[in-house]
């Protein structure tokens, strides 16, 4: 039952008891952010770094408020391009942060495998909150812990990820996460955006989502992201939108209590319909609440407890 | 190795008395059961709440819910134990602020466990009074902590393990004596 990572990096490299470990943990610190006094004193005394190398809001501060409600101190570093045009390199950046005596370090960074790069010299415990396309390791847990809510048992549950699987890293850890909780996986996409190799991870590849949507628990949509949408891996938004896009009618073809899923921000009108980011199966919020209680619960098990030889 | 079974100090006639007497003090010492909550320390002290809870309604037809306190995010030990502690979940569906809270545990020791399971409950409210019961007061406070209802006294040995077993978990009801393995 134990969580004995020093780090979390991805999805990949841990077991089911692990995600379970996780995800029940989660189940705990829920009923914090529903509370009068949102704060336990768990964490007191230990300083976390929000290291964000790209945008980002909603995971920023989602893990902020998740440390701050365990009463870690957070120091957020916001390295735009501005600042990373003085020309300091990434190890050295880790480095001067780490002068500092922080306990864990949260990455995000364009680069797949900067994580992992940092977790190679860091003393910190290093949380992966986005790398390049490769891991996505909370926001998978956060939607596992909202599939769980929903859905009881991920076993044979049938979901369906749309959208730039390509370049997703969400739908990396997703695929990562449920293979090993047994769901079936149907990716979903442009072809240019839906290489064949994905089916490897054991998933089923289907380039029509009319036909995908037939039987769903889950269809969770990604973004599109917009801005490389310059290097034309669709011909046109309208088409994109035509093909792709989450319609009532075409969520009508999946299981009556089905639920849609989002990891934001939407682009309302693109991957889905604005009547079907809104509508009761819609749990793109719950989405958002259960990020502080996964957060919580990976801040906790990744800090609480002595220092852990290095396993990842 | 097995731990070694010193001595057997309570049995479940044993247990039910004491469970008796502290309820006829607690009715004594709460003239207004209705503002009375019982919050028990998880595991053991859920169940000797439940039972407390049960006794009152049979003396005097007043019930008296019961939640439950999950101490884990509280503990002042963090630093110092070797893996995590799994957390589990406090669910206390009651306010309670302004209300008499009785707290409840198996066994009162170094004061440490009490000590975070109010800082706990102060976090949720405000509440009027905060009392102790406990089944087993067995000494070597390291706090400045009291129990107001106490089952038995009981002096033990530092090194010594009081193990409380109660029928809803451990299939029987038994206050036991042990040693860890390895030690004369």
């Amino acid at each position: 039952m134990a969580f004995t990572h020093k780090h979390l990096l991805g999805i990949q490299n841990l077991t089911v008891s692990e995600i379970t470990t996780v995800l029940d943990t989660a189940e705990s610190f829920y009923e914090i952010s529903t509370r009068e006094v949102k704060k336990v004193p768990t964490l007191i005394g230990k300083t976390i770094i929000n290291l964000f190398f790209e945008p980002s809001t909603r995971t920023r501060s989602s893990f902020e408020l998740a440390a701050k409600r365990l009463s870690a101190d957070i120091v957020n570093f916001n390295l735009n391009a501005s600042s990373a045009a003085k020309g300091e390199t990434f190890k050295d950046t880790i480095l001067n942060l780490e002068a500092m005596n922080p306990d864990a370090i949260i990455i995000r960074h364009s680069c797949s495998g900067a994580s992992h790069y940092a977790s190679t010299f860091s003393q910190s415990n290093i949380i992966n909150a986005g790398d390049g396309s490769h891991e996505h390791p909370t926001q998978a847990l956060l939607d596992a812990f909202t599939m769980r809510q929903e859905k009881k048992d991920f076993q044979n549950l049938k979901v369906v990820i749309v959208g730039d699987i390509l370049h997703s890293r969400v739908a990396r850890s997703n695929i990562f996460l449920l293979r090993k909780m047994g769901a079936r996986i149907t990716l979903v996409g442009p072809p240019s955006l839906l290489p064949e190799e994905f089916k490897k991870f054991g998933v089923e590849i289907d380039f029509n989502l009319d036909h995908a949507v037939k039987g769903a628990d889950v269809i969770m949509m990604l973004r599109i992201q917009m801005e490389r949408q310059t290097k034309n891996f669709f011909p046109s938004v309208r088409e994109y939108r035509n093909l792709y896009s989450l319609s009532a009618q075409r969520f009508g073809r999946a299981k009556k209590n089905a639920i849609i899923m989002h990891p934001g921000p939407i682009n309302r009108g693109v991957e889905l319909t604005a009547d079907m980011a809104d509508c009761a199966k819609s749990v793109i919020l719950k989405q958002v609440e259960n990020g502080i209680a996964v957060r919580m619960a990976v801040l906790y098990l990744l800090l609480g407890g002595k220092d852990r030889e290095a396993i990842d | 190795m097995e731990e070694k079974i010193k001595a057997k100090v309570m049995d479940s006639r044993k247990i039910k008395r004491a469970l008796h007497r502290m309820t006829t003090e607690i009715i004594e010492r709460n003239r207004n059961l209705k503002n009375v909550v019982i919050v028990g320390i998880r595991t053991r002290g859920i169940y000797v709440g439940k039972r407390i809870s049960k006794l009152i309604n049979e003396l005097e037809k007043v019930n008296v819910p019961v939640g439950v306190l999950d101490i884990t995010l509280y503990r002042d030990d963090f630093s110092e134990s070797e893996a995590q502690h799994m957390v589990k979940k406090t669910e206390i569906d009651f306010p309670v602020a302004k209300k008499d809270v009785l707290l409840v545990d198996d066994v009162l020791f170094t004061g440490r466990t009490i000590r975070a399971a109010m800082d706990s409950l102060i976090d949720l409210g405000r509440p009027k009074t905060i009392q102790l019961l406990v089944l087993v007061d067995r000494g070597h406070r390291e706090l400045p902590i009291r129990a107001d209802y106490v089952g038995k006294f009981l002096p033990t040995s530092k090194r010594e393990i009081v193990q409380v077993r109660l029928k809803e978990i451990d299939n029987s009801d038994e206050v036991l004596i042990t040693e860890p393995p390895g030690i004369k």
